[in-house]
């Protein structure tokens, strides 16, 4: 269904004064210096879950989520990609990544400069594959790491990115309601969305994400083709509380 | 003997002044020579009775084995078995006979359970999915060992679905554990009997399943009611009837109140209550309710304690009422065998007529009504397309085949097509569907070191874990139900369950109507809406969903029938004569083979509506294509909506002067289709399902959101990584058949498309025709389908953005052209 040619398919937001342009791929994009950066990519998801016996769910995730990887590369070209932490679901994932999928993961890192944030569920990175791995950095004034610290001796830096919620916008439309990754921003913190392919989302209007923003937050939500952005009272909480 | 009954049950029919019907000798003969059988007759013939005369004769001789199940019967309600275990139990007791007879159902307690699987009772009244676990225990064997019977009650109900799937693979295995039991099967008036002969015999050509038919009764009368008020356009609830329908409450008597869907039925128990200046005893029944509840009102109305009840599909299947005296359809019964079988709800004696009314809820229904009852007098059912059995469910039984002990393939397979719906299984989709419950079954065996099921020395397979077990035995049957939330009045009493998403609307403060009360929405706790009493008269709107189901193809022919010719209008109220007399002024009438397609501009939207009458699947289906072909015309569509009637597609150009014929053509059911059908949410549905029957997924359960949160998982992301990576995986298989062969009707839509080829009539107008003014009130109203979801969100969306780049002033808000 083709929809008004306006519809955008990024939107440039300042965090901290600093424009970064949210892709609809759900990565975010400094364009001065093409930095590129992807959170939760969560590799090796589906493994875990057969490896626990969970289930025997399609092993294609990490392939898929590669996939969607090399394509954004290869578009925006980035001089360096950011990983923002929880890029293996696990840390035994390693050893269950494909052959394929390592040499893969080995040649995207390769092809430019490469930083693996730490996240919960990765706190070292996959080794023999190169790239630098850090707990957090800094593009000019925001900080780039895995989740907001907590704590009264907490920095409060100017501007942050982070991943670790998967957030995901619930929108009441005319007809019935939609459902979707986003990313969420009120100025000085952007919250992405998780960029794994089996990767479930955290409804925004959860306290877990709230709490984390200032009430005149937007969501931008990733639909077919295009970003959507929404304020605070368009979006639907879940019925469910979160745990 | 008396009347080819033996003694006991001889002189108990004749204490009752009693006289056995022909169909339950006719079935005690079949019994006699070793025959399964199949019995239709309608309601109120004995037809349970006649199920289990035979067993309880055999039970009675003296040669009668003392121990063992020698009874299995099987209801896919698990009330029905409850109340035939009931009504068993008085001539059991009347006749003093040694014969034990028990429930097992998901409400059995445990130590019951084991009980039964040690010593069994000799009738065993179950619904197919306790059958199922049973046949997953190591001793099933043992269980089945003496069984001489199995009873399958209601089988119309689900002889074409995948309950109706698991209960014959079920059946598959017990005759191999008990090769002696006979089978027996009651029905409700079908099109197709020879269909349930097949669904239910050993043998290919169903010669071991013997017919037996009941006396049909007198003709039903049944009457569209003729309103005095003005006809609704559209919408489905019939409030603009409902004096009249108090009315005929009034008159006296029992009735049952049939409606489509939960919704309707709310409103028009409210309704009626407004009017109900008389005191009259009415009563609600919806599958919402608490099961307590609905337990309180079916009681009610067998003491004979009610005047009337509304109903939905939910007391479609049942136990026989002594005395309902009327049957009044509210909204268009979409099909004639269902309307019959609704009617024959009222049938409580033989030899008097069933009464029934039916109100249609707006013009097209009144058409739809008319054609019911001229399917009705020409004694036309519809009949259903068959439909090979879900490779899904097959993988659920060869997963509970394992846990109840090592399984041969090659018996397995064998076993699988003796069961009715997998005779034509092939060998390959088998395999494959063995090799997804062993490893996931993908492309280069990744998951090999994480088996579910291991081979033997012996070449069998076997369980590999206890967590495979324990995951069959959550997750048997084959209902997935949307998650749903209880509705609870504060502390205290849960009224039911809604749909999940139905809370999704509610705010605090809200009101709505539920079990027949106006209640304020408070808050979600965990799995409970909390709710308290409703003030006033504030709009009550149920927006929850039940099933509605389509129109039968059969009955849309007779509508395209009744609407192109005008002779057939006769009987028609004079609103409808006089709306289809404009139409025939202004535009056309669609004609009973072709299509007819106007277009016309209103507001500042093109539309296009197609008279297509292939029920709203089918429309659905065609929505997603034809906008697809509209866009590649440079059409523009921005969405469509779908009635049972047409299917009506607006945008922002007009397809005054497009070759409309092009858009229709066959051939988008080719490539068209594929691409449609892997992107569309219903598919995506259809998947969710699937996955959960066949184990990919488990089911949630309540209560377990919190604590496995980690495990549920969003189906449709796997969806869409296995349609990229494997696209022919067995289960994406399995969700294109079971797309095909209903949710999308398919089908219908080829055959639609072929007769209406060379057919088409195009009508470009200056403004709406009579016909089209129903759909174009639907819109907002009915859901709006697919790849309109961006449209939808950037209605939303972009208010904000305006109103954002206004108040801030700044490029904050801005779009990066890149």
């Amino acid at each position: 269904m083709p929809h008004d040619a306006q519809t955008p398919t990024t939107v440039a937001i300042r965090v901290a004064g600093q424009t970064i342009v949210l892709d609809h791929s759900g990565a975010a994009w400094f364009g001065e210096t093409r930095d590129l950066v992807v959170a939760d990519l969560h590799f090796e998801k589906g493994s875990a879950f057969a490896a626990r016996g969970q289930g025997l769910l399609p092993p294609y995730d990490t392939a898929e989520t590669l996939r969607r990887l090399d394509g954004l590369c290869r578009r925006l070209k980035p001089a360096r990609v950011i990983c923002l932490g929880d890029t293996l679901h696990d840390l035994a994932g390693e050893d269950r990544l494909s052959d394929g999928d390592r040499s893969r993961l080995a040649a995207l890192v390769a092809a430019q400069d490469w930083v693996w944030v730490a996240g919960n569920h990765d706190p070292a990175p996959p080794t023999g594959l190169g790239g630098a791995a850090v707990e957090r950095l800094k593009i000019g004034d925001v900080l780039l790491h895995h989740d907001v610290e907590a704590g009264p001796d907490a920095p409060i830096p100017a501007g942050e990115i982070v991943g670790h919620y998967h957030p995901k916008a619930l929108v009441r439309t005319r007809a019935r309601k939609v459902s979707g990754r986003c990313f969420v921003a009120d100025g000085r913190r952007l919250i992405l969305p998780a960029f794994g392919a089996y990767a479930g989302g955290l409804n925004v209007r959860d306290p877990a994400i709230e709490g984390l923003l200032s009430a005149d937050y937007r969501a931008y939500m990733i639909g077919r083709r295009g970003l959507f952005a929404f304020r605070r009272d368009q979006l639907a909480a879940d019925p469910k509380r979160a745990a | 003997m008396s009347g080819g009954l033996p003694e006991p049950l001889a002189g108990w029919f004749a204490a009752r002044g009693w006289t056995p019907h022909p169909h339950q000798l006719a079935m005690l003969e079949a019994a006699r020579d070793g025959d399964s059988a199949l019995l239709i007759a309608p309601t109120g013939g004995g037809k349970t009775l006649a199920g289990f005369l035979p067993s309880l004769v055999e039970l009675t001789r003296a040669d009668a084995p003392p121990e063992g199940l020698h009874t299995l019967y099987i209801s896919p309600l698990k009330a029905l078995a409850v109340d035939i275990h009931r009504n068993l139990e008085a001539p059991i007791a009347e006749m003093g006979l040694a014969i034990r007879a028990e429930t097992r159902t998901g409400d059995t307690p445990q130590a019951k359970r084991q009980r039964q699987r040690r010593s069994p009772p000799h009738m065993l009244m179950t619904t197919p999915e306790s059958l199922a676990l049973l046949l997953s225990y190591e001793d099933a064997p043992g269980i089945f060992a003496q069984l001489r019977c199995v009873i399958v009650d209601e089988l119309h109900a689900i002889e074409d679905n995948k309950r109706g799937d698991l209960l014959a693979l079920g059946l598959s295995r017990l005759a191999a554990l008990a090769p002696d039991a006979r089978r027996v099967a009651l029905s409700a008036t079908v099109a197709e009997p020879d269909r349930l002969r097949r669904w239910l015999a050993l043998r290919p050509d169903a010669s071991d399943v013997r017919l037996v038919t009941g006396a049909s009764g007198a003709e039903p009368r049944i009457d569209v009611l003729q309103t005095a008020a003005r006809l609704p356009w559209s919408g489905h609830i019939g409030v603009h009837a409902m004096p009249e329908v108090y009315e005929l409450l009034r008159a006296g008597g029992t009735a049952i109140v049939f409606v489509n869907t939960r919704a309707q039925a709310e409103i028009v128990f409210q309704e009626l209550w407004r009017l109900n200046e008389d005191g009259l005893r009415i009563a609600l029944h919806h599958g919402s309710l608490a099961a307590e509840q609905r337990r309180k009102v079916e009681a009610a109305m067998a003491r004979g304690d009610l005047d009337a009840v509304v109903a939905t599909s939910s007391l479609d299947l049942g136990v026989d009422w002594a005395a309902v005296d009327l049957v009044i359809q509210v909204g268009a019964p979409k099909g004639s065998t269902r309307l019959l079988q609704r009617v024959g709800r009222a049938n409580h004696r033989l030899d008097s007529p069933s009464r029934a009314v039916l109100v249609p809820g707006n013009r097209f229904e009144v058409l739809e009504c008319r054609a019911v009852l001229d399917a009705v007098r020409a004694n036309t059912l519809d009949g259903i397309p068959a439909r090979p059995g879900g490779l899904d469910v097959l993988a659920q039984h060869i997963l509970g085949a394992a846990c109840a002990g090592p399984v041969d393939r090659d018996d397995l397979y064998a076993q699988v097509r003796r069961a009715g719906p997998y005779a034509g299984l092939s060998r390959r989709d088998f395999e494959d569907v063995f090799e997804f419950v062993a490893t996931g079954g993908y492309a280069l065996g990744a998951y090999d070191r994480f088996r579910r099921l291991k081979l033997q020395p012996d070449g069998r397979h076997a369980i590999a874990t206890k967590e495979a077990i324990r995951d069959y035995r959550m997750n048997v049957g084959t209902i997935v139900e949307a998650p749903t939330l209880r509705v609870r009045m504060g502390r205290g009493r849960v009224l039911g369950e809604v749909e999940e998403r139905f809370a999704n609307y509610m705010t605090a403060g809200d009101t709505f109507v539920f079990a027949g009360r106006l209640l304020e929405f408070v808050e979600v706790r965990e799995t409970d809406i909390i709710a308290k009493p409703g003030k006033g008269d504030a709009p009550a709107v149920p927006a929850y969903v039940g099933g509605r189901l389509p129109l039968s193809t059969h009955l849309a022919d007779r509508v395209r029938g009744i609407l192109s010719d005008p002779r057939a209008w006769r009987d028609l109220p004079e609103q409808v004569r006089e709306w289809l007399d404009v139409q025939r002024w202004r535009s056309l009438l669609p004609s009973r083979d072709g299509l007819l397609v106007e277009t016309f501009l209103r507001g500042n939207k093109h539309y296009l509506v197609a008279y297509c009458f292939e029920g709203r699947n089918a429309h659905q289906t065609l929505g997603m294509l034809l906008t697809r072909r509209m866009e590649r015309a440079g059409l523009n569509p921005l969405g469509f909506v779908a009635t049972d009637y047409v299917i009506c597609v607006w945008g922002t150009r007009s397809a005054e002067d497009a070759d409309i014929p092009a858009l229709f053509d066959e051939d988008m059911l080719g490539d068209d289709l594929e691409a449609w059908m892997a992107d569309s949410s219903m598919l995506k549905r259809t998947f969710r399902n699937v996955a959960v029957i066949a184990g990919l997924i488990q089911r949630r359960h309540p209560g377990e959101e919190k604590t496995r949160r980690q495990v549920t998982f969003n189906s449709d992301l796997i969806y869409d990584v296995l349609r990229t990576h494997e696209p022919n995986h067995v289960l994406l298989r399995a969700t294109r058949a079971d797309a095909a062969s209903g949710l999308t009707d398919v089908r219908r839509l080829a055959d639609m498309l072929a007769r209406v080829r060379g057919r088409i009539a195009h009508r470009h107008l200056e403004r709406v025709s009579p016909l089209a003014v129903p759909v174009l009130l639907e819109i907002g109203r009915e859901s709006v389908y697919g790849a309109a979801i961006d449209e939808l969100l950037g209605e939303s969306a972009e208010e904000l953005i305006s109103e954002a780049m206004e108040t801030t002033g700044t490029r904050e808000f801005g779009f990066d052209a890149a």
